[in-house]
């Protein structure tokens, strides 16, 4: 017992001259605060990976929405007469076997691709999302029994798998079925990223204190969990899209992706299979716009890694 | 140990029934008629609808159907092919065709992979490592299917230096140019892991202690960092392997191997839904028993796997 405690004082407060005021150190009181998303920000634009990306990211969403201003020519006009014939007399590419203009065939697949990419992420990102912060954030029993169902999911090869639905789908095939083909089996990556970063943030004192204050584990998980665990199915996300992208590609190649009636990258490739002895440009330009536009996202999904996680960070 | 093994093996089984009776809910528990659907827009012979019809079961309830189906994977039956031959007859002269392709792939995507992710790891920074980045990134986005095809232009038909077409009966030296087609999916990979993991242990405190006991950095490198950097990369050898057989459909097909990727190919391109059925299942069967063997590798490779509960 200390011996200046007094019986009628509930608590002993030191008179202020026992207590010397020392000079902490300063604080930056009008700097910014700083958090991972201003500290991403401030590494993602000095780099030129991160322009060069958004650049050709931009090129391509445009072209998708307006091909018009890019070609005058149209697509679907194709004339026998000028069959594999080479760049010039108003062709920037040349001529496929059908007559049509590689060029303007090209700039049209552009919102194919684009679209299915967009459809899939967006499907593989909400599946993934909820069931992993469902199985990462409850535990239990509600965990076994989502990881077990992702596990089966994944343990079929998600272009094997959108083989068999296109084929049993094949009347129906347009972007909306081959995006849910390719999307519903390649969910449980996400889920399984989100998972494992849910497991670590639930733990963190953020969180004691929201369920200390009486916040409900509904609004916990939506409001402080999920915002702090997302930067990684930001970075996985982008990088499904390339997937997907290409994922597309192969099925219209295979036979069993959009009808022949589509304007895509993957079946102008499958369709000019025939002509790679005689005019090889029909098979080597769709395939370079469909590797550009995959390099493209797969160069953002890179520098989010990079900027997103410090080990990746110390690493480069 | 053999705790691990038994709660490995034992996870596999739902595992197992999920993914058979998954591939089989999406065939036949479409809407209309599956059988006719299979066959997308030809009118297979009426024979051929009833002997479908009969192989799957239809006029069983639906459960019943899948047991019987599964029961018959148990004993080895894959179903019979669109022209009426056996799946696992097929299975016997195809399969060691694919086996050697994907061998070699693995053998030339480990080599150069490890060996190009080692050096980039070592010398983090560096020209040779910044290089390989950018020649991994372009790889990574490159359509296997695309990478075939300037493959079979380039070095089929403008140099000569290999054959186009493998076809039946070819020598080992005709899948080279095809195994390295199939090694360059996953190439990238290896070499940005094996980096990853390289400059991680090469900042451990072993890796330290071993330097300032004075062992020399030819002892070091290989002993202390390659072994122990190589544990990620075996994993992947699980997931590559699904990689691999999505990968050898297509290259087997625009090469022309005689293996099980160009059997499901040809099965893809002419519409014969049963025969594409019956093979991803055996894929993916196949797939499911590497990575219960991967997993167990990796247990005797990594002893924080093993004794971990």
């Amino acid at each position: 017992m200390p011996s200046n405690t007094r019986s009628n004082q509930a608590h002993y407060v030191a008179p202020i001259d026992e207590t010397p005021l020392v000079a902490i150190d300063s604080v930056k009181a009008d700097g910014k605060p700083t958090n991972l998303w201003t500290d991403a920000w401030r590494d993602v634009r000095k780099r030129p990976m991160f322009w060069i990306s958004s650049a050709l990211i931009l090129l391509i969403v445009i072209v998708a929405l307006f091909p018009a201003l890019f070609t005058s020519v149209d697509p679907r006009y194709c004339q026998l007469s000028l069959s594999n014939q080479g760049p010039g007399d108003g062709s920037v590419l040349g001529y496929n076997r059908q007559g049509c203009d590689i060029y303007s065939r090209i700039i049209y697949g552009t919102s194919t691709s684009l679209s299915v990419g967009l459809i899939v992420t967006f499907l593989v990102a909400s599946l993934g999302i909820f069931f992993g912060a469902l199985a990462g954030f409850y535990g239990g029993w509600v965990d076994a029994v989502l990881s077990r169902l992702g596990d089966i999911f994944f343990s079929i090869p998600y272009i094997l798998a959108a083989v068999v639905i296109m084929s049993v789908l094949s009347q129906y095939a347009s972007v909306w079925t081959i995006s849910l083909a390719i999307g519903i089996f390649a969910w449980p990556a996400t889920a399984r990223v989100l998972r494992a970063e849910i497991l670590r943030v639930k733990n963190a004192d953020f969180v004691m204190a929201a369920t200390a204050v009486g916040v409900t584990r509904l609004r916990i998980l939506i409001r402080h969990v999920l915002p702090n665990s997302i930067a990684p199915v930001i970075v996985i996300t982008t990088i499904s899209l390339a997937s997907a992208i290409v994922a597309e590609a192969t099925l219209s190649f295979l036979g069993v992706g959009l009808p022949s009636s589509t304007m895509s990258w993957g079946n102008d490739i499958s369709q000019a299979q025939v002509d790679l002895r005689t005019n090889p440009q029909t098979l080597i330009l769709p395939s370079i716009a469909l590797s550009v536009t995959v390099l493209s996202f797969i160069m953002l999904g890179e520098v989010a890694r990079d900027a997103l996680d410090p080990k990746a960070r110390a690493q480069r | 140990m053999a705790g691990y093994i038994a709660r490995r093996l034992l996870q596999a089984i739902p595992v197992l029934l999920g993914t058979t009776f998954l591939i089989y809910f999406m065939v036949f528990a479409m809407p209309g008629d599956p059988v006719v659907a299979l066959f997308g827009d030809k009118t297979p012979p009426p024979q051929v609808l009833e002997a479908v019809r009969e192989r799957y079961n239809l006029d069983q309830p639906f459960i019943v159907q899948y047991l019987l189906f599964l029961a018959g994977i148990f004993q080895g039956d894959f179903g019979v092919s669109f022209s009426g031959q056996p799946v696992s007859e097929i299975l016997a002269v195809t399969f060691p065709v694919t086996l050697q392709l994907a061998i070699l792939a693995v053998l030339i995507e480990m080599v150069f992979g490890i060996t190009i992710g080692l050096v980039s790891g070592l010398r983090k920074g560096g020209i040779f490592d910044a290089s390989f980045l950018v020649v991994s990134l372009i790889l990574i986005s490159l359509p296997v299917f695309v990478v075939a095809f300037v493959a079979q232009f380039v070095f089929g038909i403008q140099l000569g230096w290999f054959r186009t077409t493998v076809g039946p009966g070819a020598p080992i030296q005709d899948l080279i140019l095809p195994a390295i087609v199939l090694a360059t999916i996953s190439f990238a990979q290896i070499v940005r892991l094996t980096r990853a993991s390289v400059i991680d242990t090469g900042g451990q405190d072993f890796v330290r202690t071993a330097a300032s006991k004075g062992l020399s950095r030819r002892r070091i490198v290989p002993v202390h960092i390659l072994r122990n950097s190589l544990i990620p990369v075996v994993t992947y050898l699980a997931v590559d392997f699904g990689v691999l057989m999505v990968g050898a459909t297509v290259t087997e097909g625009i090469f022309n191997v005689p293996g099980v990727g160009r059997t499901l190919y040809q099965a893809i391109i002419r519409g014969e839904g049963p025969t594409v059925v019956s093979f991803v299942t055996v894929m993916v069967l196949i797939y499911l028993v590497i990575n219960l063997l991967v997993d167990l590798l990796y247990a005797v490779l990594d002893p924080r796997i093993r004794y971990a509960k």
